[in-house]
């Protein structure tokens, strides 16, 4: 493939990369911030075929498959399900008050975004290439991922942050090292499969117990 | 002899140069308040009425010039300067901005933030007019006015330095030739964050539909009407055919900086009325954009209008540190 292309299109991938971890903070629907999600997938995807497509291997391409049959389909439709079974018994579908508000939240996601390209700097400077200076991207992610975490509190939106810091760390893997090993990578997915099936459940038997899904109700353990 | 050819061709790029400058701010005082005019007209189609006509804030200025100038009482100079300051502020940033041509007699100066700058003194002119009346609306319409323009004002300067980047400079007319020759810097990613985010911040600056509705006069919710609710006869023509200048120069700003196509960089008349005709054509065409999505959006509620703008400034400086880092700028 042309390098030139190559890069404009791998920027554009990571770009897209990006402002999707944004707008996750930005909606308050559920149901749009599954959608952006999966339109996160797809960029990893993408990010994962251009560079398998570049360096002609084809275990990446594979992986690159995988990825967005897992987080393009399989994972929001198990959102939706549970997003759905929620609305049925009367939950709540929108992000109501984040314990952040959403320009504060904003402006943070800007912060953490520069302290992001302020500390891949050295690692860009290692070795620069279209892959590697997209790098600062996913460290971003991830951290965006994880003031997200921190700062939502319905389980499916912390269920989303939780996604976002695994996209993030994907995404620099791939961009730092061009992908781990298929076995590893594997591994991980079913790691998320297993850990979103899980919270779901997890949401599912909250919603019986509380009757909404608000982290807060969650004080004490019971048996 | 080919001294005196040099000295006339010099004359002729002047000339045309010139010419040029003088049609951009023509074109925009004449064709801004039929931009309004045919903007209300497609609202009013869409929404299934027969509407006023596209010439119709024409005639409402020619039939406020004839009415007699009133101030109301204990109002001071502020309230008197502020319609005139924001037409001249409104006519310099057309001359400025490369909208027919970028090799106009000012382009040496049309530095961006001397842009900003003037468009920011129109605001406050307007805003301490309203401060001025000491009527309560005018007093919130002035504050609310400057909510809004202290997040609007880093944003219209982010976005347009993610295209600067690229071009070396924050000459205006340097960063729309540069984008005409090399149209690659348009595609980026760092482009279209800086698109979205310029397009926010038309919208807050000018005052209309999500941030602030230009059609009404419920005193909840109006920012722009507030402020001018004690003008009346030709103070109230030139702050109506201000606000339409600035809505008409905003967008042709748009359209130069993101679709460059036609505008003229050298002296040739034929590429300046090209460049006319197409800057008509962009700014129609957005202006009917606009319109058609301003019958589907409701307003934003006030206390969300920081969400937005907070989220237009965040995509601007994504698109900085985009055009910065992602094309090696930042490790060379």
């Amino acid at each position: 493939m042309n390098t030139g292309i190559y890069g404009q299109l791998l920027d554009l991938a990571a770009g897209i990369f990006l402002l999707a971890a944004v707008l996750t903070l930005w909606r308050r629907d559920l149901a749009a911030i599954v959608r952006i999600f999966a339109a996160q997938g797809m960029a990893l995807a993408a990010i994962a075929l251009l560079l398998g497509l570049h360096e002609h291997r084809w275990d990446l391409v594979a992986v690159a498959a995988g990825i967005a049959v897992l987080r393009v389909g399989v994972l929001p439709h198990l959102m939706r399900r549970a997003l759905a079974a929620g609305a049925a018994a009367g939950g709540e579908t929108r992000e109501t008050q984040p314990l952040v508000n959403v320009a504060a939240s904003l402006l943070t996601a800007a912060a953490l975004t520069l302290l992001a390209y302020a500390a891949a700097r050295p690692l860009v400077r290692l070795a620069p290439s279209p892959a590697t200076r997209a790098l600062p991207v996913g460290i971003a992610v991830v951290l965006i991922g994880f003031f997200t975490l921190v700062t939502r509190r319905r389980a499916l939106s912390q269920v989303v942050g939780f996604l976002l810091l695994d996209n993030g760390i994907t995404a620099t893997a791939f961009l730092a090292t061009s992908g781990v090993p298929l076995i590893v990578e594997l591994g991980v997915s079913f790691d998320l499969l297993l850990a979103v099936l899980v919270l779901q459940i997890l949401t599912t038997r909250m919603r019986v117990a509380f009757g909404g899904t608000d982290i807060d109700d969650l004080r004490e353990l019971h048996d | 002899m080919s001294g005196a050819h040099a000295v006339s061709a010099l004359g002729a790029v002047r000339g045309v140069g010139a010419a040029a400058m003088v049609a951009q701010v023509v074109v925009v005082i004449g064709g801004a308040p039929l931009l309004t005019g045919l903007m209300r007209q497609v609202r009013a189609r869409m929404e299934g009425r027969a509407g006023a006509g596209i010439a119709q804030p024409w005639r409402d200025v020619r039939k406020l010039m004839r009415k007699e100038p009133i101030t109301p009482v204990r109002t001071g100079p502020a309230f008197r300067a502020a319609p005139l300051l924001l037409v001249v502020t409104a006519g310099v940033i057309a001359a400025l901005v490369p909208l027919v041509s970028t090799a106009t007699p000012v382009s040496g100066s049309a530095d961006l933030i001397l842009v900003v700058a003037v468009l920011a003194l129109g605001t406050v002119s307007l805003a301490l007019a309203g401060l001025d009346t000491g009527t309560a609306f005018g007093g919130m319409g002035a504050s609310r006015e400057m909510t809004v323009i202290a997040l609007v004002e880093p944003t219209i300067l982010l976005s347009v330095f993610a295209l600067s980047i690229p071009a070396g400079s924050t000459n205006l007319p340097a960063i729309v030739a540069g984008a005409e020759h090399h149209p690659g810097r348009l595609a980026s990613p760092a482009g279209a964050l800086a698109a979205v985010a310029l397009a926010v911040v038309v919208l807050a600056e000018t005052g209309r539909l999500p941030v602030d509705n230009p059609a009404t006069h419920l005193e909840l919710t109006m920012v722009h009407e507030a402020m001018v609710l004690e003008y009346s006869g030709p103070d109230l023509a030139l702050v109506e055919l201000g606000s339409q200048m600035r809505l008409t120069v905003l967008l042709g700003l748009l359209a130069s900086l993101f679709a460059p196509w036609g505008i003229a960089t050298g002296a040739s008349v034929g590429a300046a009325c090209l460049g006319l005709l197409l800057l008509a054509v962009k700014v129609a065409v957005l202006g009917v954009l606009l319109a058609a999505a301003e019958v589907f959006w409701a307003k934003l509620r006030l206390f969300r209008v920081p969400e937005l703008l907070a989220g237009s400034f965040l995509l601007a400086l994504l698109a900085v540190t985009a055009s910065y880092f992602l094309t090696g700028e930042g490790s060379r």
